[in-house]
């Protein structure tokens, strides 16, 4: 076991270490809305971090499982590529900016733009998330336990959205979609690797039109 | 661009210790704001029958001393001066508008930063860490403070373009972000008759609150019609005689963290601000919502 | 027409914006296109420079050096870029322009000692083995970004925005996205790409202040990190870039190329080269960070005499993009029948967007590709490259220089009010700067 205090240790001296010699568990105590903690991990390693992280957590992230046990500051796990992140708390906004890959858990609720510009990421949220989530989300998952703010899925290309709760005003080219056995599957599979006990049964899957992929006068309103 | 915190005490035995929370919270914010630093603080509230200025010279040997002496005289009113680094806290039952032209007429290098019965407002140029440790902040006790750390963006570094504004009695506002009409709403505001010292876009915004509720609007009411009035980007947190307030705009892209425990109420840019207080452990921390309005204490 | 009935244009309605007006009528969407702004400009022809004389004396070509190497970002990197020259290639993306050109710009970077950039649509492997310096784009749609990518580029540039369309995402039009290209921006193939113009995952410059440190962080603080922005509010943005801890400012004035986006946003927003130049050096003297935090500018740089002005009034390097291209072939009379097939003629093609470029630089079909092998394109660049190097140096030994860094604003005298205005240069044959 790696022990980082952030009290008296830096960020620095964290990520470097994390970067030359990733082996087996970490543990980061005492980060105090400290930026940028574990960005840039390439292992597959154990990274746990008791308290509230500040911005960019896990920026990333590539194989390493990432557990923070308290509430992320704007952008966590942002462009991560593989490995997972799990936020015992809330997260603040651009949860999962262009991620590409690997799994995001948030416990508590994520505020606005969750899963912005995402790239193939699975991102599960237990709570709601904020307004504009999804926003040019072009590929990937985002399951929503709770409700949604407004403009789900704006100008979204082909990600997913499964949600329970409700739906504000949707946003531009987002319209619900059916259900399939598939996707049922697709998204209990979903459900259990991220641990949250939920009934897939009880969402509804959100995603793109289409209308907007190529230029139609008729659509010009949307933009 | 900057930093913006804010303290409100709902257990009052907490009073002494502003200044220290205070401090800490600002200096955490020195990366988003380099250049200059102000704090608002409410405290020692003034008789009725009397107002409080903060003045700021930059000559740091002004003779406040010799101003409040020919004050007395001139307005044939109490006068008592207390200086504080390049501020001088005046309280006096001269009446405002008398005090203002008097002041205006005679001390042209003397800037008001305030006026009102509670409100106190210190900004200079320099880090944080400078302002904090020049202004002694840890010694300042009082109910409720905000305080802005500055990376200049479109006007310029001085002391005059820093945060806190006010532009009303007890008001005041600090503002991360940038708002993208000031310009023309200043000069509208300025034909409604509000002044203003600078080209800064904040203080527009302070403005605009003063206007409306010189209207007859309540502080909600008036960050409500804000929301529809002011575009841009912007997280505010304001601060009046008894409470305090915080709005962010509908699109919420400057961040807010809130903290709420049994004894104080906290806001800042950033949750490290926050993390070091004294009971942050039992505080529910949030994000405020965009285009709402959160307010604490009458207003 | 006769003398008795002349024809008479109307300045208001000239030809060209009925023409608009009509298409718009009949398309009910905005005129996209590519290449830079079209309109005249006052730019670096308005400059001239002193050469030697009786007080001033001339360096001899060859034997008397008159050096060009550049170091970029020295302010925190551990790994500064070194350059032979001064001349950088700028930004475009795969995707805009096809593998070929890509690997062309990289061979010829590699040998002439200069580095590429990539562009909105991730790094190629192509590029990435033929250009020895490489600096990595970090854009608002992050398009193919990754970490593996961040730890083997030599630098990696942040765009906030770019000349030819300060405030506006980028744009590759479906006939331009290929399998290729729509795997590597994670898109559908055949749509038209919609981009985002803000950052997912900041905005302001107190929040790209804690961005710059994360990738600091990824790569452990060893390379130099840009910012690139287009010319608006220069003073305010180079002075915040410089707060938000860039280690080079890279600047491209209205002049600036693209492979596609609104001629609207071409035409009518941001400012001239000349101008933004002058404020960006300004503001750094401010700041006493000239020459510390490195200044790269783009946007309309043609020739070795264009370079050296712009290192006279307090670059540290250009950056060319269109220029590259047209070296590369861009609007060379050649192909006649495939530029009349979109409409234009050699010298008036501007039609990068519609991916048939007849020269095999801007697309992405592998016949057209075929016209320009990465070979052929990496000798002409180098040819074009090192002729501006000569006439940079040429100049430079004209004015006694040693190095071309040591170019001055007193070297420079202005032919036109507007320019002496801009740059702030004397009018020629005056002590007179408009404005002072």
């Amino acid at each position: 076991m790696t022990e980082f205090d952030l009290a008296t240790d830096s960020v620095r001296a964290l990520n470097q270490s994390l970067h030359d010699s990733p082996q087996g568990h970490w543990r980061v105590s005492h980060p105090d809305g400290r930026h940028c903690i574990a960005a840039g991990v390439d292992a597959p390693v154990e990274i746990a971090i008791q308290g509230h992280v500040g911005y960019y957590c896990a920026g990333m992230n590539k194989q390493a499982d990432i557990m923070i046990n308290g509430s992320a500051g704007p952008g966590v796990a942002e462009n991560m590529m593989s490995g997972s992140v799990r936020v015992s708390g809330n997260v603040s906004h651009c949860a999962g900016a262009s991620s590409h890959g690997g799994l995001l858990v948030v416990e508590g609720d994520a505020s606005a733009r969750c899963a912005i510009s995402m790239k193939g990421a699975d991102i599960v949220v237990g709570g709601s998330v904020g307004h504009m989530s999804a926003f040019m989300a072009q590929t990937g998952r985002l399951v929503i336990c709770g409700d949604a703010g407004d403009y789900l899925g704006d100008s979204i290309y082909e990600a997913v959205i499964y949600i329970a709760g409700k739906v504000g005003e949707l946003g531009a080219d987002c319209i619900e979609k059916e259900m399939t056995p598939e996707h049922l599957k697709s998204l209990k599979d979903l459900l259990t690797a991220a641990g949250v006990a939920a009934d897939p049964g009880e969402f509804r899957r959100y995603g793109s039109a289409r209308r907007l992929y190529n230029f139609n006068i008729d659509h010009a309103s949307d933009y | 661009m900057c930093g913006i915190v804010g303290i409100y005490y709902k257990n009052k035995e907490l009073n002494t210790q502003l200044g220290t929370m205070l401090a800490s919270m600002l200096v955490q914010m020195s990366e988003r704001g380099p250049d200059s630093a102000g704090v608002a603080v409410y405290r020692n509230t003034v008789h009725p029958s009397k107002t409080k200025l903060t003045l700021h010279a930059a000559d740091p040997e002004y003779d406040w001393d010799g101003l409040g002496k020919l004050l007395a005289a001139s307005l044939a009113a109490d006068v008592e001066v207390k200086v504080r680094v390049s501020h001088a806290v005046v309280v006096t039952n001269a009446p405002l508008q008398e005090l203002r032209e008097w002041l205006g007429s005679n001390c042209p290098d003397v800037r008001v930063m305030s006026a009102g019965s509670t409100i106190e407002i210190y900004k200079e140029k320099g880090t944080p860490r400078e302002f904090v440790d020049r202004f002694h902040l840890q010694d300042i006790h009082g109910s409720h403070a905000l305080g802005h750390t500055r990376m200049a963006t479109e006007s310029a570094i001085t002391t005059q373009h820093s945060h806190p504004f006010s532009t009303g009695l007890d008001l005041c506002l600090v503002h991360n972000g940038s708002l993208s009409n000031h310009n023309r709403l200043r000069e509208q505001l300025q034909r409604e008759g509000i002044e203003f010292q600078t080209d800064n876009d904040s203080e527009v915004a302070a403005g605009y609150l003063m206007w409306q509720l010189h209207q007859g609007a309540s502080l909600k009411q008036a960050l409500g019609s804000a929301i529809n009035d002011l575009d841009g980007f912007y997280t505010f947190a304001v601060g009046t005689r008894n409470g305090f307030a915080v709005l962010r705009d509908p699109i919420a892209c400057k961040p807010a963290v809130m903290a709420e425990n049994d004894d104080w109420v906290a806001m800042a840019s950033e949750f490290r601000a926050i993390a070091q207080l004294p009971g942050v452990e039992q505080a529910t921390v949030w994000e405020p919502s965009p285009a709402t309005v959160y307010s604490w204490g009458s207003e | 027409m006769s003398e008795q009935n002349p024809l008479r244009p109307s300045a208001t309605f000239p030809l060209g914006v009925l023409a608009e007006i009509h298409r718009a009528a009949d398309q009910g969407m905005y005129e996209i296109r590519g290449f830079g702004t079209k309109r005249s400009l006052p730019n670096f022809d308005d400059l001239l420079f002193l050469g030697a004389s009786m007080s001033r004396y001339p360096l001899e070509g060859y034997r008397e050096k008159c050096a060009t190497d550049v170091t970029l970002g020295t302010r925190f990197a551990k790994k500064p870029i070194e350059l032979k020259i001064p001349i950088t290639i700028a930004g475009m993306s795969f995707g805009a322009l096809g593998a070929n050109a890509k690997e062309a710009l990289g061979l010829a970077a590699t040998q002439i000692g200069t580095s590429t950039t990539t562009g909105d649509g991730g790094m190629t492997n192509e590029e990435r083995e033929s250009s020895k310096t490489l600096v990595y784009q970090v854009l608002p749609s992050r398009y193919g970004l990754n970490p593996d990518d961040v730890r083997r580029a030599d630098a990696l540039e942040i765009v906030v925005g770019q000349g030819a369309k300060p405030g506006g995402g980028g744009m590759l039009l479906g006939q331009k996205i290929t399998e290729r290209v729509a795997q590597m921006r994670d898109l559908p193939e055949g749509i038209d790409q919609r981009s985002a113009c803000r950052h997912p995952d900041w905005t302001g410059p107190d929040d790209l202040e804690i961005k710059i440190q994360e990738l600091r962080e990824i790569t452990d603080w060893q390379i130099p990190i840009y910012i690139k922005i287009g010319a608006t509010r220069v003073g305010y943005d180079v002075a915040l870039s410089v707060k938000a801890g860039a280690d080079v400012i890279v600047l491209d004035g209205m002049q600036g190329g693209t492979a596609a986006t609104q001629d609207v946003f071409i035409e009518q927003v941001g400012i001239p080269t000349l101008p933004a130049l002058r404020m960006a050096v300004d503001a750094l003297k401010e700041l006493g960070m000239h020459r510390k935090v490195q200044l790269i500018v783009s946007g309309g740089i043609r020739t070795g005499s264009d370079i050296a002005k712009a290192l006279a009034m307090g670059a540290d390097a250009v950056s060319l993009g269109s220029a590259a291209m047209v070296a590369m072939g861009c609007n060379k009379p050649v192909y006649l029948e495939d530029y009349q097939k979109l409409g234009t003629e050699p010298g008036y093609c501007h039609h990068c967007h519609t991916g048939l470029c007849p020269v095999g630089i801007a697309t992405q079909d592998p016949d057209l590709e075929s016209r320009l092998s990465p070979e052929m394109g990496a000798r002409l660049l180098r040819n074009y490259l090192t002729t501006l190097t000569l006439e940079v140096q040429t100049l430079a030994r004209a004015c006694g220089k040693s190095h071309i860094l040591n170019l001055e604003p007193e070297d420079l005298v202005a032919l036109t009010i507007e320019a002496a205005a801009m740059a702030r240069i004397p009018l020629a044959g005056t002590n007179w700067i408009p404005g002072d």
